[in-house]
């Protein structure tokens, strides 16, 4: 009755709504890191606490959780945001995939974000009000909470990008849920968490060096500074070097289940066996896209091209051309409307129904490109892709060189080539190295997630659900008012909470 | 488990969880006070410092009753935040501004300074109540929307949407509705009542604790005059019905009807009314009495429970459409799948576990009362 009621909707705004999501996923993403990789560092230093008694590490607990309060609020904030997005300028998809999508957002709600809203008012102001014993408690399972909640926010993105677990339903017009097991322990969620939360601790213990080395700089709180220096770089070498393996998974993931994604990240346009993997333009390692996408120097990887207009893999496997899969997904379309024509006619036998039903569901699998209009839309931003990969391996290999050189003058170990150096006393621009590597960390973050959603393009499900079938019905103007509000609030509100963070560094802990 | 089970216990959960949000929206009626009722610069740290401890609990719950809606009702989400949408986009703008401003107000550094902060806490103590309010006025009053599923069969359009709006103002249109906003500003002021119920609790100090008593009076006497009014328009209003078939139409009395065929919604809103009166009404009476935020704050509870429950069991389209009635939503044309209902009602039997624990902490933090001594020594807002 009132279908095309609408059609002269302006197509400008899917772009205001991808913008808009995108400037509050990013600014998410600058607080959640810390959080998650703060909330380690400051329960090892509690602990430490908890089993010495010593005032020191009580100090050194609550200095690192103050820091860690000022910046939790801004995560919080534009975390809610997101959440409360996918309703507002995605409530197509809020429909076509909320059966799924949502399970995980409550779990999420129930879970995790009330276990980390309730022990960080003990953490904050429990001091004096719990047992130790129950403070520390409190302290690991407010970042236990925070972490829990990275589980399932992760689980649902890693679903929109390997979709799992779930059945059309021609009835309802939706996917449904068969398996939740299938959605929450996805091999791509998995992934996806291990490498995020170990990629967040890098960013905790970034910024707890690159703090420890300004006041090293400044000949303040040397003691804290060391210690904490300790166990930041004691994380940050840990989880650099998981975020390295979990990163090849991640790497292998992607190959399996988003052959487009890699061919942009390696803006590969002619694939085939025994590819090399792109340093830079020009300059190349031997098999090294084949090992690192199949685990094989002479695996098959399909180019742009290749995945454009079809292909056959060594082992005979075919893969369609996005043509044909556009023609199967309106054929899936066709045969879903007229499924729906003939189920709610009083005058059908079953027959037609059960016949186009087949029809649907022989070609289901490409649905979401029936929405297609021209073959090239499925190509995500190549050069995006291309540089954001190398920015975010380039700086991971440099913070697993960075950590493990601040462990080895810090414990001056191997002897015979550190025992000369004095980690208190260096020359500042070591320090200042350092204190610049906290921002390159926050690139490196942002550039995993650059690669991640731009390589998702132009799905918000993969193969399912393109980004212009999942939007809202809004103008463009309201969406453009409120992205403008949020780039404003959200940048102010980063200038304050920079400024609070640096005048609280300065003024130290009470030592 | 039947499947008509799943939908009204989900509804249950919902609405539970919309109970308690209403409740813990004490936070943002005590901001809205907090210059009054903390009078001296002293008085209103100790305000924001008492509800600073708390308003985490009505941010995640907000969160949770979003989540819990988006898994349970996936259309109602689609169809009142993408199509309500700058009603929703006001509400959460004043959150976030909310939540940075415990946070930052009184730290060195804050570029801003304390008062716009302060001036944020009171938007969100005065604007989130009046629109939450508002909104849930709509699932009696009705919105302008249309649905149509079979949109998305049509790949041809730029945009196949299934829920649209049937106006531009996107959600604005409902305050034109002055009973909107009656129901709106009746929230305003219960939140004030009970932000003002428990500061005077939760600060152990005299000086605010005699303002509230006179504040509070402020407060109720609006609350209880509006939200009377609301009720009674509610009861006597025609509703909106469904038959088997799933036809919506307009049914005299039927939220009237509800609560006399459902009676013990009826049991629930009358003992959540009395004591709502009793902790207002022994605060107002008794010198000394500071523990009216807990009658109040359960009877609350109960209250919007039996409400929100009264306009969507029963065969109730609990979000109408004034657009196009058929559009209208109800539990069985907008939950999710049986599977999907049926995996989140294992993992709602954490609820009582996480119950347990946020109250185990929370007497754990508010076992010693609020003191200036400690706003000045300790991690303070």
């Amino acid at each position: 009755m009132f279908n095309n009621l609408f059609l002269d909707i302006d197509a400008g705004m899917i772009d205001w709504s991808r913008a808009q999501f995108a400037l509050t996923a990013i600014y998410h993403w600058l607080f959640v890191p810390l959080t998650l990789g703060l909330a380690v560092i400051m329960g090892i230093a509690e602990t430490k606490y908890y089993c010495t008694k010593d005032e020191f590490w009580k100090e050194a607990a609550k200095f690192w959780q103050k820091l860690f309060g000022v910046n939790f609020a801004m995560g919080v904030a534009t975390g809610i945001i997101l959440e409360f997005e996918f309703g507002t300028n995605w409530s197509n998809y809020s429909w076509f995939v909320g059966d799924i999508f949502g399970a995980p957002l409550a779990v999420e709600g129930i879970v995790a974000f009330f276990m980390e809203s309730t022990f960080v008012a003990v953490m904050f102001f429990g001091w004096n009000k719990v047992s130790r014993g129950f403070h520390l408690a409190s302290t690991w399972l407010t970042g236990l909470g925070a972490t829990i909640s990275a589980w399932w926010i992760l689980v649902a993105n890693a679903w929109m990008q390997y979709p799992v677990g779930c059945e059309f339903n021609p009835d309802t017009m939706r996917n449904e849920m068969v398996s939740f097991a299938e959605v929450a322990l996805s091999p791509f969620a998995v992934g996806k968490f291990c490498h995020t939360v170990t990629s967040s601790w890098i960013i905790g213990a970034i910024f707890c060096v690159g703090v420890c080395c300004w006041y090293l700089m400044k000949k303040r709180h040397t003691k804290l500074a060391v210690e904490s220096m300790k166990i930041g770089a004691g994380v940050g070498l840990v989880a650099a070097l998981l975020a390295g393996a979990t990163g090849h998974k991640s790497g292998m993931d992607v190959a399996e289940v988003q052959p487009m994604k890699l061919a942009a990240m390696e803006a590969l346009y002619d694939g085939g066996t025994e590819q090399g993997l792109k340093i830079i333009e020009g300059i190349e390692i031997p098999y090294g896209l084949s090992i690192m996408a199949t685990n094989d120097p002479k695996g098959f990887v399909p180019g742009i091209n290749d995945l454009l207009n079809g292909y056959t893999t060594p082992d005979g496997k075919v893969e369609p051309s996005v043509e044909e899969k556009i023609e199967r997904g309106k054929k899936a379309i066709e045969a879903l409307a007229r499924y729906r024509e003939a189920k709610f006619a009083s005058s059908d036998d079953g027959e037609t129904a059960a016949n186009n039903l087949a029809i649907l569901k022989e070609n289901m699998k490409y649905f979401g490109y029936g929405y297609i209009k021209d073959k090239n839309d499925v190509v995500p931003p190549v050069l995006i892709n291309f540089w954001a990969f190398r920015v975010m391996v380039g700086l991971g290999c440099l913070f697993i060189l960075f950590f493990a050189v601040i462990l080895a003058v810090t414990y001056k170990f191997p002897k015979a080539l550190f025992k000369k150096y004095d980690i208190t006393t260096l020359p500042a621009w070591h320090y200042w190295i350092a204190i610049l590597l906290i921002p390159l960390g926050y690139i490196a973050s942002e550039s995993g997630w650059l690669v991640a959603e731009f390589g998702r393009q132009p799905w918000t499900i993969q193969d399912m659900l393109p980004t212009w079938a999942a939007v809202s019905d809004l103008q463009s103007s309201s969406v453009m008012i409120t992205f403008f509000l949020f780039l404003v609030l959200f940048t102010t509100m980063l200038a304050v909470e920079i400024n609070i963070l640096l005048k609280q560094i300065k003024k130290g802990p009470a030592l | 488990m039947t499947y008509e089970f799943l939908q009204h216990y989900w509804c249950f959960i919902v609405s539970l969880l919309g109970a308690l949000l209403v409740f813990l929206l004490f936070v943002q009626g005590a901001n809205s006070v907090a210059r009054s009722l903390g009078y001296t610069e002293e008085g209103r740290r100790l305000v924001y410092n008492s509800t600073g401890r708390k308003w985490e609990f009505t941010f995640t719950t907000l969160v949770t009753f979003g989540g819990a809606f988006f898994a349970s009702f996936p259309l109602f989400y689609s169809t009142s935040f993408g199509g309500a949408y700058w009603l929703w986009m006001i509400i959460l703008f004043t959150f976030v501004l909310q939540a940075v401003s415990y946070e930052f107000q009184n730290k060195i550094g804050n570029i801003l300074g304390p008062k716009t902060f302060q001036f944020f806490l009171t938007l969100n103590g005065i604007v989130g109540p009046l629109l939450l309010g508002g909104a849930v006025a709509t699932f009696f009053e009705g919105s302008n929307f249309l649905i149509e599923k079979n949109n998305l069969i049509d790949a041809g359009a730029i945009t196949p949407i299934i829920s649209r709006w049937a106006n531009a103002s996107h959600g604005l249109d409902a305050l034109l509705n002055p009973w909107v906003l009656v129901l709106g500003f009746a929230v305003v002021f219960l939140a004030r009542t009970l932000g003002i119920l428990y500061v005077m609790n939760n600060v152990d100090d005299e000086d605010i604790r005699s303002r509230g008593s006179v504040r509070l009076i402020g407060a109720a006497v609006p609350f209880l005059v509006l939200f009377v009014a609301y009720l009674v328009h509610v009861l006597l209003k025609d509703g909106f019905a469904y038959n088997d078939e799933g036809v919506i139409y307009m049914e005299p009395y039927k939220y009237l009807n509800n609560f006399l065929e459902m009676w013990y919604l009826l049991v629930l809103l009358l003992i959540g009314v009395v004591l709502v009166l009793y902790g207002i009404g022994k605060t107002i009476f008794s010198k000394g009495y500071v523990g009216g935020i807990w009658p109040a704050g359960i009877g609350t509870v109960l209250t919007v429970l039996a409400l929100l429950l009264s306009c969507a069991w029963n065969h109730t389209a609990y979000y109408p459409s004034t657009a196009d009635l058929q559009s209208s939503l109800t539990l069985e044309n907008s939950c999710s799948s049986e599977f999907t209902l049926t995996t989140m009602f294992y993992v709602s039997l954490l609820v009582p576990f996480v119950l347990a624990y946020i109250i185990y902490a929370w007497r754990a933090i508010d076992s010693k009362k609020l003191t200036k001594d400690e706003i000045k020594t300790d991690h303070a807002y």
